[in-house]
């Protein structure tokens, strides 16, 4: 056995053994690193779960309450980490049930593999008991994925499927084992993938495009950098930091790029899109360059895409090609690793302060504070705010905790006011808006980092999207921290029939159950807080909780998230109430 | 800008891998693109596998397509060419009666003039085999549907390019 594991830690294995398909997995998942998996079995997978539990001591396989809280607590296990996560599952209805989390970390391109059970070969195509093409229906949203009909295949399929997952933009592989090729004994040994010759993860940067933006950025009077999660992905935040510093400009991020730079940082000016601030989303149509730097240009950041930034020039630091003038089109593309592209243009970049350009968004925030900020933060009406929780939640973590979003009024409002003093630290669904993300997510990150403090909010109608993992937090004694915000409606929804149906609130008002006995019920400690006097004891006993902690804050049931571009508006039509 | 539709032929490179196709053809389902025709074959490189699709697009359209086509993995590369940047045959297959080639003189004419080939003749029925462009088949298929005809059916486009194609090149830097 210690043998073995010596071969293991080097990865790739000097000798050949004879073992089974279903072992192999295990020796594949071992080489490539991985300690924790999330996953629930059934019958075509069970030879896997065999071996799972012979190698126990090695590799930790957690217990989910359904397969879609595998796959989020694997992608929250990855973007706190940077590392691959791993989720498995059986064949048929435990294939699809990975799909939503598969489709959200290929929109959000976290590094993912997932493993799932197929009928024997013999039985393909046949309606086999459980037999389902999740290959077939994986197939748009996944970077790759590939279905191992013999055993011989899987070492080759594994290394290649963690080399894909994790390089380039990074995204999520699906890996189909037939249970014949479970059972298949044959002779096994690693190695690592890396190179597929039909794939570049990173394409070159093209000849003097670097020099070309580093010009443009040194003339520019008015540029403005928005930043994606490609510079976290990256792990290029010192260079990023570096060239915001010295070019001096006002610096605003996607919700997926956030706390790659401070919140406090005197040049990050804030959150971008259609909640985000009142500034970057203004001046976005002022600037005379936009820094486009690991960012995709979405349409919930773009807003009406015909008249964004029309002015500016716009320079795009990007490691997908097809990216590229796919929404915005680019004057300038820096084709490459942010990292790399960033540590190569600094050099280039001028000394610059643009203290005049700056001083706009910083007027324009006052405006944003008295219109916007000061009632999210410190209400004087009678109902709690969303905002007023999350205030509070950075004065007990200063700063340190990762927030673990769902979707909706609570995930915005998180983001608006959420202060990150380290990165990777904002951990939510973004272009997928699964709701049921959070409460999974936060399982998978408290695990992958438990020196940090992981605080899941969710809204009271994402929570119950996924509050069976609630058993999993319990059975796995997992310390994170549950909040809930509790409006009683789906607060988004809710919010946009009043401002554009007219108050017809079809089918968002929720009848809720008693959240805290439900959490009782696994045995995780639970309060409930209605008044703002409680509020401030009520986070604070929560945080310094060494356990897993249920909060549930009623909070005013049709508050709005201000700021707002209405959907089909330009960024500058932004609305502040 | 490029914003009319017309004809593109997208060429695509890839890896022999089952799969490829549905990875391949989502791209244009998700797009809600029609996709003219669709032939795969071998391609000048052993063990290389060459789509050609046909589309009626955009080309700023093509060119974001092309984008998503590369960017999978096992695509090696794709290409867009326009009708002119191409030399491109089309066939097709009509079967028809055998008493109509004997009784229908006309029928031979149509055959001389089009250069269409018998392929075979048997007691019940012949069968026709046209190459060349699109217009040419329908051309021919127009004029023989006055007569009846029993099957037809029309190949997908295949097409080489006028100029070099640096395929090869490429995957042997990509070897190295």
């Amino acid at each position: 056995m210690n043998i073995q594991k010596e071969k293991i830690s080097e990865g790739n294995t000097s000798t050949i053994e004879r073992i089974s398909g279903s072992e192999a997995v295990i020796r594949c998942l071992l080489a490539e690193g991985v300690k924790t998996l999330y996953g629930y079995p059934g019958g075509a997978i069970m030879p896997v779960y065999d071996e799972l539990y012979k190698y126990q001591d090695q590799i930790h396989h957690v217990l989910t309450r359904h397969e879609q809280g595998a796959t989020h607590a694997a992608q929250g296990y990855a973007r706190i980490s940077g590392k691959v996560g791993v989720a498995i599952a059986t064949s048929g209805p435990g294939a699809t049930n990975l799909v939503t989390g598969i489709a959200d970390a290929q929109i959000d391109s976290t590094p993912m593999v997932c493993i799932t059970g197929q009928v024997a070969s013999h039985l393909l195509g046949s309606d086999a008991f459980q037999e389902t093409d999740i290959v077939g229906i994986s197939t748009p949203v996944t970077k790759w994925n590939h279905q191992i009909t013999k055993a011989s295949e899987i070492p080759e399929v594994f290394a290649k499927a963690f080399y894909i997952a994790k390089s380039g933009r990074p995204g999520p592989v699906l890996i189909d084992i037939t249970k014949d090729a479970q059972f298949e004994e044959f002779d096994f040994c690693y190695k690592k993938c890396t190179k597929v010759r039909s794939y570049v993860p990173i394409p070159k940067t093209v000849k003097g495009t670097i020099e070309a933006a580093a010009k443009i950025i040194n003339t520019a009077r008015k540029p403005l950098i928005v930043w994606g999660q490609g510079v976290i992905l990256s792990e290029a935040e010192a260079q990023f930091k570096a060239l915001v510093e010295k070019a001096g400009i006002p610096a605003a991020w996607t919700i997926l790029g956030a706390s790659a730079l401070l919140t406090s940082h005197p040049l990050n000016v804030g959150m971008l899109g259609m909640h985000g601030n009142y500034a970057p989303n203004k001046l976005t149509n002022e600037c005379d360059v936009l820094i486009a730097i690991g960012m995709r240009f979405d349409d919930r950041v773009t807003g009406k895409l015909d008249e964004y930034a029309r002015q500016a020039k716009v320079i795009h630091f990007e490691i997908d090609p097809a990216e590229i003038d796919k929404n915005v089109k680019t004057d300038v593309a820096v084709l490459g690793d942010a990292k790399a592209t960033l540590e190569a243009i600094l050099p280039l970049i001028n000394t610059n302060s643009h203290k005049v350009w700056h001083q706009q968004f910083k007027d324009l925030y006052e405006i944003e504070y008295e219109k916007v900020i000061k009632g999210d933060l410190h209400p004087t009406k009678e109902g709690l705010t969303m905002g007023e929780v999350i205030k509070e939640i950075n004065i007990q973590s200063k700063g340190d905790a990762a927030i673990v979003t769902d979707v909706g009024q609570h995930q915005m409002i998180a983001c608006r006011y959420a202060e990150f003093n380290k990165t990777k630290s904002n951990i939510t669904s973004g272009g997928l808006g699964t709701m049921g993300f959070g409460l999974p997510a936060a399982i998978g990150a408290k695990m992958a980092a438990p020196d940090r403090e992981v605080v899941s909010i969710s809204g009271d109608g994402g929570y119950q999207m996924t509050i069976q993992e609630l058993g999993t937090i319990f059975q796995q004694k997992i310390a994170v921290k549950i909040v809930v915000l509790n409006n009683d409606f789906l607060g988004m929804v809710r919010q946009w029939q009043q401002l554009f149906f007219e108050k017809r609130y079809a089918s968002t008002e929720m009848v809720n159950p008693n959240f805290v006995a439900i959490a009782e019920g696994y045995y995780i400690k639970a309060k409930k807080v209605t008044k703002r006097e409680e509020l401030a004891d009520a986070v604070k006993e929560m945080m310094e909780s060494k356990e897993a902690y249920f909060l549930e804050v009623c909070v005013e049931k049709e508050g709005n998230v201000f700021p707002m571009v209405p959907s089909g508006a330009s960024v500058s039509e932004i609305r502040l109430a | 800008m490029n914003k009319e539709k017309q004809l593109f032929t997208i060429s695509v490179y890839t890896e022999n891998n089952i799969g490829l196709l549905n990875r391949i053809s989502a791209i244009f389902q998700r797009r809600h693109i029609n996709i003219e025709s669709l032939n795969i074959s071998p391609s000048e490189i052993e063990e290389v596998a060459k789509f050609t699709i046909v589309v009626n697009m955009a080309e700023d359209n093509v060119k974001k397509i092309i984008g998503q086509i590369e960017k999978q993995v096992e695509v090696i590369k794709a290409y867009y060419h326009d009708l002119d940047e191409i030399i491109y045959q089309i066939s097709g297959l009509f079967k028809i009666k055998s008493e109509l080639l004997f009784e229908e003189r006309q029928i031979q004419n149509i055959i001389k003039e089009s250069n269409a080939r018998i392929v075979t003749v048997n007691k019940e029925f012949f069968v026709l085999e046209k190459s060349g462009k699109k217009e040419e088949i329908v051309a021919l298929h127009n004029q023989l549907s006055d007569f009846g005809i029993m099957q037809y059916t029309r190949s997908g486009l295949i097409a080489v390019t006028k100029e070099e194609m640096k395929i090869s090149e490429l995957l042997e830097t990509y070897n190295n």
